[in-house]
């Protein structure tokens, strides 16, 4: 092993000589957030299995768990069980990308990647959010775009253009709040054990206690509390009026909470709230390792 | 020569356990400093305190001029650090690696591939690094972290044992390029607990043992400070340590013979402290041909750093490796590592 037989010597190496010019904030947190996100993405494509399994998840989600319910009589639900499942489908599939943001995360604090980072002048810490969060919504909505195809495919529809949207903005509001909360996490507790084990006890509870599966009349009272305090019903109701309800309003009623009619716009500033409060808690946990 | 390091009165205990006592050094620009200790002396700790990972519970930091304390994004973009364990994204190549180094550092696409390309060409890593770094051997990474760790041509940089787990051939090569990185003018930090390492590379020398500076200086100046000079004796190839004892005795009354210690790990040979003087070696030959030993191997020399580090705790350097490496929860400091 030897170094060099180049005509370059470490001479020509001038700390100092040449200080670059001062960049804004902005643009560093862009830079790193980009750098970080274009990591994710070499990852995914180098081990695509993580993309495959998310796609093909959600589908059999769609296809088994809609057809365990396909007798049960039209006007329950309003229309077939598998119509109504999948905003369901696409909200819980975003949710749990998004909630194992985290773990590559902390994989990185236990093997010390994460130093790299948290030694480097990082514009905000954030950015390892950021990043995070593009990645997940990425992800996503490939998933989505295939979870809607077969929901098409099996006669739900397309949601028109500003239904499109609204998904979209929806799985954005999402996201950004669950990832922010995961990585919170991932700052906060000591290891991927601990990390997984909340990840588990928190997914599955947070599906059957909101409206992904079954709507809102159907539950005794203190759930339907608990799922109107589910910020995941508040992502699935509007996706699911945008499916059946073409001419949709932002006054559309579209959840009758134990304590309110909540409104298709209310509905979404709620998620809008999700998504800042997330954000704003997890700061001091970021923080934390001396800002 | 201003200092481009301060370090004052640093505290930092985990929990009950006190890592790093009370240390303080300054490393003046340009120079090489070693830091130099058994592990689990608080070598780790004080360089992450300095590195912005750990939060000390006391003391002052300072890097090229700046509070690492009150402005470590701005002790951060003049560090370099090179943590002890390599940590690559086996996924990425060496290049991908840079790349993101580039970004986090903020550095301009077109100085970033300048930089990049230069880097790895006076570090050898040219035709490996287009390959995913989880093929790389030890050596490499080591060279593709350094290479990262200068990237944005840091005025400081900090190395935590750069060499330890290479071979010999990789450490000669780590050596000679950071030997070289300093007569560029960067100020080099590292910590070691070889002591040829420091040796041959430490313009100066802090000797740190749990938790305290227990001296500081230029190597030389160390092993002067400590006087005499040292023999090392061996009458046979393995002497019993009866043997040992009487020769010991024998030769304590000598003179010019202040002390002798013997070294069971080396088949019990002698290690004499002795005044400096010219004909020490003969007169201690006589000695033992007059008693009718035989001699094996001898040897005179001036006393190293293991002698420095031996005469300020009473063990050398291995018998403390010796002692820590066992009492050691090492699981339970990456914990801690983690969490603060």
């Amino acid at each position: 092993m030897t170094i060099s037989t180049s005509p370059k010597t470490i001479a020509d190496w001038q700390p100092r000589a040449d200080r670059l010019p001062p960049t804004s904030a902005v643009s560093d947190f862009i830079q790193e957030t980009l750098g970080l996100t274009t990591r994710l993405f070499i990852q995914l494509k180098r081990r695509p299995s993580t993309l495959v399994a998310g796609i093909v998840q959600p589908l059999m989600w769609l296809v088994l768990f809609g057809a365990l319910f396909q007798n049960i009589p039209k006007d329950l639900f309003g229309t077939d069980y598998g119509h109504f499942l999948g905003a369901g489908v696409i909200v819980f599939t975003a949710f749990v990308g998004a909630l194992n943001a985290g773990l590559p995360v902390m994989f990185d604090r236990e093997f010390g990647f994460l130093n790299r980072l948290l030694v480097a002048p990082l514009a905000s810490r954030y950015s390892i959010v950021a990043a995070s969060a593009i990645y997940i919504i990425a992800l996503t909505l490939l998933q989505v775009v295939a979870i809607v195809g077969l929901s098409a495919l099996l006669g739900a529809g397309l949601p028109g253009f500003s239904g499109a949207a609204i998904i979209l903005l929806v799985v954005f509001l999402l996201v950004v709040g669950v990832t922010s909360l995961s990585l919170g996490l991932t700052f906060a507790l000591p290891g991927h054990i601990e990390l997984i084990a909340v990840i588990f006890v928190a997914n599955l509870p947070l599906l059957f206690a909101s409206t992904a599966l079954a709507p809102l009349s159907f539950m005794p009272p203190w759930l339907q509390t608990i799922a109107c305090l589910n910020p995941l019903s508040y992502a699935i109701e509007p996706i699911r009026y945008i499916y059946t309800n073409p001419q949709w309003q932002w006054s559309s009623i579209i959840l009758h909470a134990p304590w309110a009619d909540v409104s298709f716009g209310a509905a979404l500033l709620v998620l809008v709230g999700f998504a800042v409060i997330s954000l704003l808690i997890i700061q001091p946990l970021l923080r934390r390792r001396l800002a | 020569m201003a200092a481009a390091v301060i370090v004052k009165n640093l505290r930092k205990s985990y929990g009950s356990s006190i890592a790093v006592q009370d240390v303080s050094f300054e490393v003046q620009a340009g120079e090489i400093f070693g830091l130099l200790g058994p592990n689990g002396a608080g070598k780790t700790t004080t360089i992450r305190c300095l590195c912005t990972l750990t939060k000390p519970d006391e003391g002052e930091l300072e890097v090229a001029g700046v509070s690492v304390l009150k402005d470590p994004r701005s002790a951060r973009s003049k560090l370099g650090y090179i943590a002890q364990e390599v940590a690559p994204d086996k996924v990425l190549t060496g290049r991908e690696m840079m790349n993101l180094q580039a970004a986090i550092y903020h550095l301009p696409k077109a100085v970033a591939n300048q930089r990049i390309e230069f880097l790895t060409s006076i570090l050898g890593l040219t035709e490996h690094i287009n390959k995913k770094t989880g093929g790389y051997s030890g050596g490499l990474l080591r060279r593709l972290d350094l290479a990262a760790g200068l990237l944005h041509q840091p005025e400081v940089l900090i190395l935590d044992e750069p060499t330890v787990g290479l071979d010999i051939e990789s450490r000669v090569v780590v050596w000679d390029f950071l030997r070289q990185l300093k007569s560029t003018g960067t100020t080099i930090l590292l910590t070691s607990h070889y002591l040829e390492e420091v040796d041959a590379l430490a313009d100066r020398v802090g000797i740190i043992d749990a938790g305290k500076v227990i001296a500081m200086g230029t190597p030389s100046e160390l092993k002067d400070r400590l006087g005499g000079e040292r023999i090392t004796l061996r009458i046979r190839e393995f002497t019993t340590s009866a043997e040992a004892d009487s020769t010991k005795d024998l030769l304590m009354k000598l003179p010019f013979v202040q002390d002798a210690i013997i070294n069971a790990n080396q088949g019990n040979s002698l290690n004499l402290v002795v005044q400096a003087s010219d004909d020490a070696l003969s007169k201690v030959q006589a000695a033992l041909k007059s008693a009718g030993l035989p001699v094996f191997g001898i040897a005179q020399s001036r006393p190293s750093l293991d002698d420095v580090y031996l005469a300020a705790t009473g063990k050398t350097l291995m018998d403390a490796e010796m002692a820590t490496a066992g009492s050691r929860n090492l699981k339970a400091e990456k914990k801690q590592s983690m969490k603060n």
